[in-house]
């Protein structure tokens, strides 16, 4: 038995959530639906660490869905990148399920609980699928998945806002997983395969075409899309502020890093690295792009009265860091970028569920909802601080440690080193601007009435699991930047 | 022991019981308090025993070493144990947690910052001494207190900031972060020496001193007194002994403060300036740099800590009993506080450098390097400045306070654990005046020096009675400047009254035609950036407004054009 299961470890791990969904959505009993969502997303978590010891053990793992070998059938590959992304989705997803079912009760029309597990579970499985495939058509599909059970979680939201938030992201989502499609489509045109694998091994022939090039143009902007990257950011924010506290919490932790994962897949494993900054000038369009994410981010997250907006702002100026790292084309950088995923990850995570703790007492997330939280919501307003400063980059949180690996890579790198080091300076100042007007409303005015009113415990513990995740992936780096680190090495590398 | 501990540096028993601390409550904490140095002590003790150590650690691929020993930091180690004890003990009394647990973190953080090996761990020691020792400041609740702490820790912050830029230089260059021996011919040495020159107070840097250390709590300077400059002493001697432009900077140091003493009111003022000229004799010896110059130095400060700590104690004594520093409001407290004056007087013979007092016994070696070394005019420059040491320090400090002219004033005895921890300090101050050796065997290097001998105590004395002999005669003579209600203030008149005077004169001159380049400025300013800035990024901004799905979509055919046509023209 045991054997059975170790063996199909991989098509678990996307299997466990796909299949629980609909389950879920049968039962139709709210308490039900919530052990059983819990209990599947714990236990891909659990599936997501065996594979990632068994990768960081045993290299590369492959496995043949239904036992059709690749290149024909659907292969399911797990290198060190994937098996981290998997490992970060699917924990962070554990983490906001607990979150979850306090959350949601203030939230959400207790007939639709069910129906939100479902489309929670049907999400995650479709993150997962597209960490852990190994086919480019695959991959489209499960972000299809998990795109259109997105845009039914943001739907979700109280205020009226999200259904149009919703419906700009679907416009927007679908849009770019036609792109994505199309770039794909041209590539099995001028290859005749799917599988990841096998693209990165014909393509060299075909390179040289305008098919080719048109393909990358259209699966680079596709996934830009989904990445939220500038200028092309504009749906999140309003999907970010207007959906549920939960569903903010994992949209904000897990959807645009699997985005950026897709996009790593795509340039350094399909078309490779010669190809995608050699011949065409992605590095500087990038680089370009991410610096001006950074600071209209930050900017814009100043000015914002909502603090969810704040923070959907600050999360395109994140991804800007993110991107630059990646921009930089060496294993430095690269291991930086992805890093910055992971801490990024967590401290947003941490963030959104102090919001979320905000919201469950107060009903709404504005500037002035936070006056004097410091006295009368105590833990929470401390979490909310440890994020902070993990956004800011304090030493000793595991912001630093990013931003610190992202300065070092850029060194190497003569002028454009320097104007990305000033930026990601001029963007901890920036950090520094948002966050203290919440700091300062929190615990330098009174507030509105003296009475203790802390967020219950099942909204704590999960929101002080991932502050205190924070303070540790600030000081114990040898698993995040060991990963990051092995996981920039094979993308570079240039092996699949 | 050291089993027991498994081997943690002992700093960390000072944070330890920091948070223990900030858990207890009255006689449970004293006793935790009293304990830390103690403990921290014999385990340093032990630890001092053995071979030097240097533990080594990784961090982000960066090899880091927390704890590294040997003579030079041991000593400071040992220093800064009593030391932390001395100035627990005096303020075991008071009932403030956030002063009992920041002075603890401060204290730890100092030892922390002396076995630093490497730069970065050196750098987060440094910043916790800042921020905790901020509150030591903040701790006295006045609005000056507030506002020169505020001041205080920017200056501090700033040295911090210096410090790691020369900490990423010294890596790009050398690819090693450990703490050695630096050159001031690279950027890495003179970011990293500024810093450091930050910390020790350097003409010009020194305004922090004086600005901040008088305005503390009657406790919190004497912590304030010991660790912050004593650190940056040590980490002179450690990464730039015998740079020639310290002797410079030293004597100057060592000169320049005696002036404003002598017209200073405020007598912990009066002591911060004193401090500094202190630091410079400290900072002459590593600038030197010959053995027995650094030997000086290094017992120098050990003294100083000492004997500026009894001196700080005793007008804290003053303060906490009277509630008045300035001399013109104090005087003849000897009647009813005979201890604390015959504590104070003999930190006051101690830092005079009276023979038998501990004082005499460093400062001689400087001395004698300075003259082996050929320095003459610095040599006579320090002579003016030990003179000055005397007159503002030694006499000027126990005369106003306990004699003079009667104040009316009639405080008991402080509280008993006051004068433990003065007693204690004075007691080394006369022990280690006696019995040099024992100082002596703990310097970083060998030494058979003896300070006792014809010509140096001669020479002293000559000094001493001279000086007091002019003190006498000025002040007969009514010629002695008086003690005026005034806050004197020297370089940082810069920036406290000369950039604020200034932008306020200029304005008052300049009104019309500057009101309208003002209206103007700001205009072109509101509409070229902050207009620009709310159109884009303000609340209803372009960046920040809900687009219509439309241009959202344009933007990604302008976006998908535009890779195209790279693509296809490259």
């Amino acid at each position: 038995m045991m054997e059975v299961v170790l063996a199909n470890l991989p098509a678990l791990q996307v299997l466990l959530p796909l299949l629980t969904a609909p389950i879920c959505f049968l039962v139709r009993k709210n308490g039900i639906a919530w052990l059983l969502a819990f209990v599947a997303t714990l236990g891909s978590f659990v599936v997501a660490i065996n594979l990632f010891e068994q990768v960081s053990n045993e290299g590369v793992l492959s496995y043949t869905m239904g036992g059709w070998e690749p290149p024909w059938g659907i292969e399911y590959r797990i290198d060190e990148l994937s098996a981290f992304v998997l490992m970060l989705v699917s924990g962070i997803a554990t983490v906001t399920l607990a979150f979850a079912r306090k959350s949601i009760a203030k939230e959400i029309a207790p007939q639709s609980f069910a129906l939100f597990y479902t489309a929670l579970l049907l999400c995650l499985a479709g993150l997962l699928g597209i960490t852990i495939t190994g086919d480019a058509f695959n991959l489209f599909v499960f972000l299809e998945i998990s795109s259109l059970s997105s845009y039914i979680l943001i739907s979700f939201g109280k205020d009226n806002r999200a259904l149009t938030a919703s419906f700009q992201y679907l416009i927007m989502g679908t849009i770019g997983a036609t792109m994505l499609l199309i770039g794909i489509g041209f590539l099995y045109m001028m290859t005749g395969t799917l599988n990841m694998a096998d693209l990165a091994a014909r393509l060299p022939e075909v390179m040289d075409t305008n098919t080719v090039r048109a393909a990358f143009a259209f699966i680079i902007v596709g996934l830009s899309i989904k990445l939220a990257l500038f200028p092309l950011h504009i749906w999140l924010p309003n999907a970010y502020g207007y959906a549920p506290s939960t569903v903010t919490v994992f949209l904000a932790a897990t959807s645009t890093k699997v985005a950026l994962y897709a996009l790593l897949r795509f340039i350094f494993t399909i078309f490779g690295v010669e190809f995608a900054f050699g011949e065409m000038p992605l590095q500087f369009i990038l680089i370009f792009l991410s610096v001006l994410a950074v600071f209209s981010g930050s900017l814009t997250a100043i000015f914002q009265t909502n603090i969810k907006h704040v923070l959907a702002y600050s999360s395109i100026a994140q991804i800007g860091y993110m991107m630059i790292g990646v921009a930089l084309i060496s294993v430095a950088g690269l291991s930086a970028g992805i890093l910055h995923m992971f801490n990024h990850a967590i401290m947003k995570g941490c963030l959104f569920m102090a919001l979320g703790c905000v919201y469950y007492r107060h009903g709404s997330a504005r500037i002035e909802d936070f006056k004097g939280l410091g006295k009368t919501m105590p833990l929470t307003m401390a979490a909310f601080v440890v994020g902070g400063l993990g956004l800011i980059g304090m030493p000793l949180t595991a912001g630093f440690i990013s931003k610190w690996y992202l300065v070092m890579a850029a060194l190497e790198h003569g002028l454009a080193g320097a104007v990305i080091i000033f930026s990601v300076l001029a963007g901890s100042l920036l950090a520094v601007a948002y966050i203290w007007r919440v700091v300062e409303a929190a615990y330098f005015q009174a507030p509105g009435n003296d009475e203790k009113v802390e967020a219950p415990m099942a909204l704590l513990i999960p929101t002080w699991a991932l502050a205190l995740a924070t303070i540790y992936f600030g000081i114990d780096t040898q698993l995040s930047v060991g990963a990051a680190t092995q996981a920039a090495e094979s993308l570079m590398g240039g092996t699949p | 022991m050291i089993e027991l501990f498994g081997g943690m540096p002992s700093y960390m028993v000072f944070f330890l019981f920091a948070v223990l601390a900030l858990f207890t409550r009255g006689h449970l904490r004293s006793l935790l308090m009293i304990a830390a140095p103690v403990i921290s002590g014999i385990f340093l003790w032990q630890t001092g025993q053995g071979e030097e150590i240097s533990y080594t650690t990784q961090l982000m691929s960066y090899e880091l070493t927390p704890f590294r020993t040997d003579k030079l930091s041991l000593l400071f180690g040992y220093l800064f144990n009593i030391a932390a004890f001395m100035a627990v003990l005096f303020s075991l009394h008071i009932k403030d947690t956030h002063q009992h647990v920041s002075g603890l973190i401060y204290a730890g953080a100092a030892l922390g910052a002396v076995f630093a090996g490497d730069l970065i761990t050196l750098f987060v020691f440094l910043e916790v001494m800042a921020v905790s020792s901020t509150f030591l400041i903040w701790a006295r609740g006045t609005d000056k207190a507030i506002a020169s702490g505020m001041r205080y820790l920017i200056i501090q912050v700033i040295s911090g900031v210096l410090l790691l830029a020369g900490a990423l230089f010294v890596y790009s260059d050398t690819g090693s972060l450990s703490l050695t021996q630096m050159s001031l011919d690279t950027v890495a040495g003179v970011l990293i020496f500024l810093a450091v020159g930050i910390k020790a107070a350097f003409p010009l840097m020194h305004n922090w001193v004086t600005d901040a250390y008088p305005e503390a709590t009657p406790t919190g300077s004497v912590f304030l007194s010991i660790f912050t400059t004593k650190t940056a002493v040590y980490l002179l001697a450690r990464g730039f002994p015998g740079e020639d432009i310290l002797i410079y900077i030293g004597a100057i140091m060592a000169c320049f403060p005696i002036f404003y003493a002598v017209i200073e009111n405020d007598l912990r003022r009066v002591l911060a300036y004193s401090m500094i000229n202190q630091i410079g004799f400290m900072v002459v010896g590593i600038g030197i740099g010959t053995e027995l110059a650094i030997n000086g130095a290094v017992a120098t400060a050990f003294n100083h800590v000492i004997y500026k700590g009894l001196l700080f104690m005793s007008m804290g004594a003053v303060l906490h009993m009277t509630g008045r520093i300035n001399g013109s409001d104090l005087g003849g407290l000897y009647k009813t506080m005979p201890k604390t004056t015959i504590l104070c007087i003999v930190g006051a013979a101690s830092i005079s450098a009276f023979p038998l007092f501990s004082g005499f016994v460093s400062k001689a070696m400087i001395m004698s390097a300075v003259i082996y070394e050929g320095y003459d005019w610095i040599w006579l420059a320090l002579l003016f400045a030990a003179a000055g040491v005397f007159h503002h320090a030694g006499i000027k400090i126990p005369y106003f306070a306990f004699f003079a002219h009667d104040s009316g004033l009639r405080p008991s005895e402080p509280p008993r654990n006051m004068l433990m921890a003065m007693g204690l300090a004075a007691a080394l101050c006369i022990g280690i005046g006696c019995y040099p050796r024992v100082l002596y065997s703990f310097l970083p290097f060998e030494t058979d020096y003896t300070a006792y001998d014809t010509t140096h105590v001669l020479t002293q004395m000559q000094l001493l009675c001279f000086s007091a002999l002019a003190f006498v005669w000025l002040n007969l003579r009514g010629l002695y400047p008086p003690e005026l209600r005034s806050t004197n203030i020297d370089v940082e008149w810069l920036y406290r009254k000369f950039l604020p005077c200034s932008i306020r004169c200029g304005m008052a001159m300049m009104k019309p035609v500057y009101n309208g380049a003002l209206r103007l400025a700001c205009g072109m300013v509101q509409i070229v950036f902050i207009r620009n800035l709310t159109r884009h990024h303000g609340p209803e901004g372009v960046l920040a407004r809900t687009w219509p799905i439309g241009s959202m979509v344009l933007w990604v055919a302008v976006l998908l054009g535009f890779y195209l046509m790279l693509y296809y023209v490259l």
